[in-house]
C-alpha cells in the first residue's frame, strides 16, 4: 500500500456520505437501565400491563445473563448503565399525515436521499422512517389497508392491533434467546409491524430506514412481520448513523413469521457508521434476526449486504418447521479498514423434505477481519432435508483476514448436506487484463468485487441492488495503491 | 508510429528480452515468430504495460515515451493486446465490460460516454464481424466460453475499442481450422492505413490467413531475421533450428528443442 495514512484517513472520512447529525428537539429519558426506566418507557409508550409484564420479564431474565464472548470479534467492555435508552425527536404523538412531521426531520431523510414525500409520490414504496426510538412516519397506509395490509409502526400495532403483537411477539425469539435479545425484549422501543392477511399479494415494496441520530443512545428496535397462508410480500431495511467518536450500540430484533404457503423475502442494506481510518467510533450492530417457516410449502428468504458497522454480528436465520418448506440465506459482508464481521445464518430443519440455500461472500481488505459462522442442523423429523451451503471470501491486501466455522449437525441419515468454500485474492491477471483494456486499477477491483457479490447482488430488488453496489464501491475507495 | 530501440526484459535473474529492435509503420501489419521461449510473449506483455518485468531501453509509440505509461494509459494510447490466454473474470457481464473498457477510453480522449442502448446498436455490426452468438452479451466475461469463443471474443473487444496498435498474442493456439477462419478474417476486416498490427505466432498457418507485410524471427530475445511472407514459409519447412544456432551459439541446447 503507498497511501499514507492521512490519504487513508481522507479517504475513509469523505466516504461516509451519511456522518452528519440534524438538530432535533429530542425526548430522552434518564441514561442506565432499571426497572424504573423501562416502567417509564413503556409508560410513555402507553402500552398495556402485559407489555410492561414482558419486558420485565425479560429485564430480570438478562441480568442474569452474561455477555457472550464466543464471538471472532473484539471490542471494549459495553458499559450498559451509560447508554440512553429512549431518545425521540419531538413531535406531536399522532399524525395523520406527512404534512405534519417535523419539516427538519423531513429534510434529514431527504438528506439520506430517501425523500419520504417523494417516496410516496414516486417510487411506490411504502416507507417506515425510525429516527433514534421511535417511528416518525409511515408512508402508503391507506393503499396497503385497502389490501388489508397493515404496515405501521410497532408502538401503533401495540396500541391498534395488541391480539396480533401479542400472539406473534417473542414466538420466534424467545425473551431468553440470547443476551441481546434479551436486553432488546426489556428496551425496545419501537420498529415495524406488518401484517399480510391470507392470501394477499403485497402490492408494493415494504421498508424500514433506520436513522441513529441522538448521541450515546442504543437502537433496539422490533420488527414483527406475519405473512398469512398464501400471502407474499417483500420486506427493505436500510440503515445509517452520524460519524461520533463513541461506538454506539444496535441490539434489535426482528422476527418473521410464514404460514402455509406463505413467502417473505427479507433484504437488508446495512451501511451504520463503520468507524474511521483508524478504527475509532461505529455502530456495534449486534443482531438477532430469525424467520419461522410455521406452515407447509412456506418460504423466507433473507439478503443482506453489510457495508457499514464498526463492528457487525449477527445470523439471520430459519426456523424450517413446515414440510417442504424453504429458507435461504444470501450475503455480501465486507470489512474495510477496522471493521469486523462475525455474521452467517443458521438454518434448522425440523419438518420433512425442506430445503435451505446458503450464499456468503465475504470481502475483507485494509485491517478488515471477517468471519462466516454458519449453522445448519437436521433435526431427526426432517426427513428429505437438504442444504447447500457456498462460502467464498476475497482478500484486497495483506493486512485483512478472512475465516469460517461452518457448523454442521444432522440427525437424520436421509439428508443431503453440501459445503463448498473458497478463499482468494483479487487476481493480477484479472486486473491486468482490465486494465489493458483502459479501465482504472480501483474501478477494475470494484468490478471485480461487484461481479464476485454478483450471486447475491440478483437477490436484491433492483433499486436496493445499485444501492448496493454503490456501497461496496465506496466501502473499497482506497483500498487499493 | 512504434519504434522499439535496445528492449531488454528481464525477471529476477533471468534475462528474456535481450535488445530488442523493432519499427513498424502505420497500417502495417508484422508478424512475430519464433520457437518457444524466444520472448514472445514477453514483447506482447513488456509494450502492454505488465509490471512483473524489469525493463530497460527506448519504446517510442506515437510521440509517447511508452515504457512510463500505465497499462491503462497506454490502452487509452491506442495499444491494444489480445490475450494469448484471456482470463475469466466471474460475475462481471461481457457486455457491461466492454463498455466500460470503450467509456473509460473515451473519457481518456474527453469525448461523450456511450450509453447502454446506442452502445447495443453499436456492438450489434462488431459481434456479427466475429460470428458471435447473443448470448454472449449475458455471460460472465471468458467464464465457461470455449477456445474458438474466447479468442473471438478479444477480437470482438478489438473491433469496438479500435485500437491504433494491436498486438495478437498467440490468438491462433488453440484454434481449429473454422475458428481459425473467423478469427482472422476478423482480424482482416480491421485492417486500415492507419492501424499497425503485431500478430506474434508459433505457427505458419495463421499467416495463410493474416497476410503480413513483414516477419520478423525471435530467437534468444533478439531478432535474428527478418523477410517477407516467404520467411514464414521456409520456416515451416525448415524449423527454427538454424536460425537459434546463429543467434545464440552459446546456449544451443535451449534452442534446440522448439519445433
Amino acid at each position: 500500500m503507498s497511501i499514507h495514512s492521512s490519504d487513508v484517513a481522507e479517504i475513509a472520512n469523505r466516504a461516509y456520505q451519511y456522518g452528519f447529525v440534524t438538530e432535533l428537539e429530542t425526548d430522552i429519558v434518564p441514561r442506565g437501565l432499571s426497572e424504573d426506566v423501562i416502567t417509564l418507557i413503556s409508560t410513555k409508550k402507553q402500552e398495556p400491563e402485559w407489555l410492561l409484564e414482558w419486558r420485565l420479564r425479560a429485564y430480570r431474565h438478562w441480568c442474569t445473563l452474561r455477555e457472550p464472548r464466543w464471538q471472532n470479534v473484539t471490542y471494549e467492555p459495553i458499559d450498559y448503565q451509560d447508554i440512553i435508552y429512549y431518545a425521540a425527536p419531538k413531535q406531536k404523538t399522532s399524525i395523520a399525515s406527512l404534512d405534519e412531521v417535523d419539516p427538519e426531520v423531513l429534510a434529514m431523510f431527504d438528506k439520506l436521499g430517501i425523500s419520504l414525500a417523494e417516496q410516496e409520490r414516486l417510487s411506490g414504496v411504502a416507507v417506515d422512517a425510525i429516527v433514534d426510538s421511535v417511528s416518525v412516519a409511515t408512508t402508503f397506509k391507506e393503499r396497503l389497508a385497502d389490501v388489508g395490509v397493515i404496515f405501521c409502526s410497532f408502538s401503533e400495532a401495540v396500541r391498534e392491533h395488541p391480539e396480533l403483537v401479542r400472539k406473534y411477539l417473542g414466538s420466534v425469539v424467545p425473551f431468553r434467546d440470547n443476551f441481546f435479545a434479551t436486553l432488546n425484549s426489556a428496551v425496545f422501543t419501537d420498529g415495524s409491524f406488518c401484517y399480510i392477511p391470507k392470501g394477499v399479494h403485497c402490492p408494493m415494496e415494504l421498508s424500514t430506514y433506520f436513522r441513529i441520530n441522538a448521541a450515546d443512545t442504543g437502537q433496539f428496535e422490533r420488527t414483527l412481520i406475519v405473512a398469512e397462508d398464501g400471502a407474499s410480500v417483500s420486506y427493505l431495511e436500510g440503515c445509517t448513523a452520524p460519524m461520533r467518536d463513541e461506538n454506539q450500540l444496535h441490539a434489535a430484533v426482528v422476527e418473521l413469521v410464514a404460514l402455509d404457503n406463505a413467502q417473505i423475502k427479507y433484504s437488508t442494506v446495512q451501511n451504520w457508521y463503520p468507524g474511521d481510518a483508524a478504527g475509532k467510533g461505529g455502530i456495534y450492530n449486534f443482531v438477532t434476526k430469525r424467520g419461522k417457516c410455521a406452515g407447509i410449502n412456506s418460504k423466507i428468504s433473507w439478503t443482506q449486504v453489510e457495508t457499514g458497522s464498526a463492528i457487525t454480528w449477527k445470523y439471520p436465520g430459519v426456523v424450517l418447521q413446515g414440510d417442504n418448506s424453504v429458507g435461504e440465506f444470501y450475503s455480501v459482508a465486507v470489512s474495510a479498514n477496522h471493521q469486523q464481521a462475525d455474521t452467517g445464518t443458521k438454518m434448522i430443519h425440523i419438518g420433512k423434505n425442506t430445503r435451505s440455500t446458503i450464499v456468503s461472500k465475504a470481502i475483507s481488505t485494509g485491517h478488515g477481519q471477517n468471519t462466516y459462522r454458519g449453522l445448519v442442523k437436521i433435526l431427526r423429523s426432517a426427513e428429505g432435508a437438504r442444504n447447500h451451503t457456498q462460502c467464498d471470501s476475497l482478500l484486497i491486501g495483506t493486512e485483512c483476514g478472512a475465516h469460517t466455522f461452518p457448523y454442521v449437525e444432522v440427525k437424520n441419515s436421509s439428508a443431503e448436506v453440501e459445503h463448498e468454500a473458497s478463499t482468494s485474492k483479487v487476481n493480477e491477471d484479472q486486473l491486468f487484463y482490465c486494465r489493458q483494456r483502459g479501465i482504472s486499477e480501483e474501478e477494475a477491483t470494484s468490478m471485480i468485487v461487484n461481479g464476485f457479490c454478483r450471486e447475491v447482488f440478483k437477490e436484491l430488488p433492483m433499486e436496493f441492488a445499485i444501492e448496493a453496489q454503490r456501497l461496496l464501491n465506496v466501502s473499497l475507495e482506497g483500498s487499493v495503491g | 508510429m512504434l519504434e522499439i530501440e535496445d528492449l531488454h526484459a528481464s525477471v529476477g535473474d533471468t534475462e528474456i528480452l535481450r535488445g530488442l529492435d523493432l519499427t513498424v509503420n502505420p497500417g502495417e501489419v508484422h508478424a512475430i515468430m519464433g520457437p518457444n521461449g524466444s520472448g514472445k510473449s514477453t514483447l506482447a506483455h513488456v509494450l502492454a504495460g505488465r509490471g512483473n518485468f524489469d525493463v530497460t531501453g527506448q519504446v517510442h509509440y506515437d510521440g509517447h515515451d511508452l515504457l512510463v505509461m500505465s497499462p491503462e494509459e497506454r490502452a487509452i494510447a491506442g495499444v491494444f493486446l489480445a490475450f494469448q490466454h484471456p482470463i475469466e473474470i466471474p460475475g462481471v457481464g461481457s457486455l457491461y465490460f466492454l463498455r466500460t473498457a470503450l467509456n473509460s477510453i473515451r473519457r481518456g480522449h474527453s469525448l461523450d460516454e456511450v450509453g447502454p442502448v446506442e452502445f447495443l446498436k453499436l456492438i450489434e455490426d462488431k459481434m456479427a464481424l466475429v460470428e458471435m452468438d447473443q448470448s454472449f452479451m449475458s455471460r460472465s466475461v471468458n467464464e465457461g466460453f470455449s477456445g474458438g469463443e474466447v479468442k473471438r471474443n478479444e477480437i470482438l473487444q478489438m473491433a469496438v475499442l479500435e485500437p491504433s496498435l494491436a498486438i495478437l498474442d498467440e490468438t491462433d493456439s488453440g484454434l481449429d481450422i473454422d475458428a481459425l477462419r473467423v478469427v482472422a478474417s476478423g482480424v482482416n476486416a480491421l485492417r486500415n492505413e492507419k492501424r499497425a498490427m503485431l500478430v506474434i505466432t508459433h505457427h505458419q498457418r495463421l499467416l495463410d490467413y493474416i497476410v503480413p507485410d513483414r516477419v520478423h524471427v525471435l530467437a534468444a530475445g533478439r531478432i535474428v531475421r527478418v523477410g517477407g511472407k516467404e520467411l514464414a514459409i521456409s520456416l515451416e519447412e525448415h524449423g527454427y533450428v538454424d536460425l537459434g544456432e546463429t543467434a545464440r551459439p552459446d546456449q544451443p541446447a535451449t534452442i534446440g528443442t522448439a519445433t
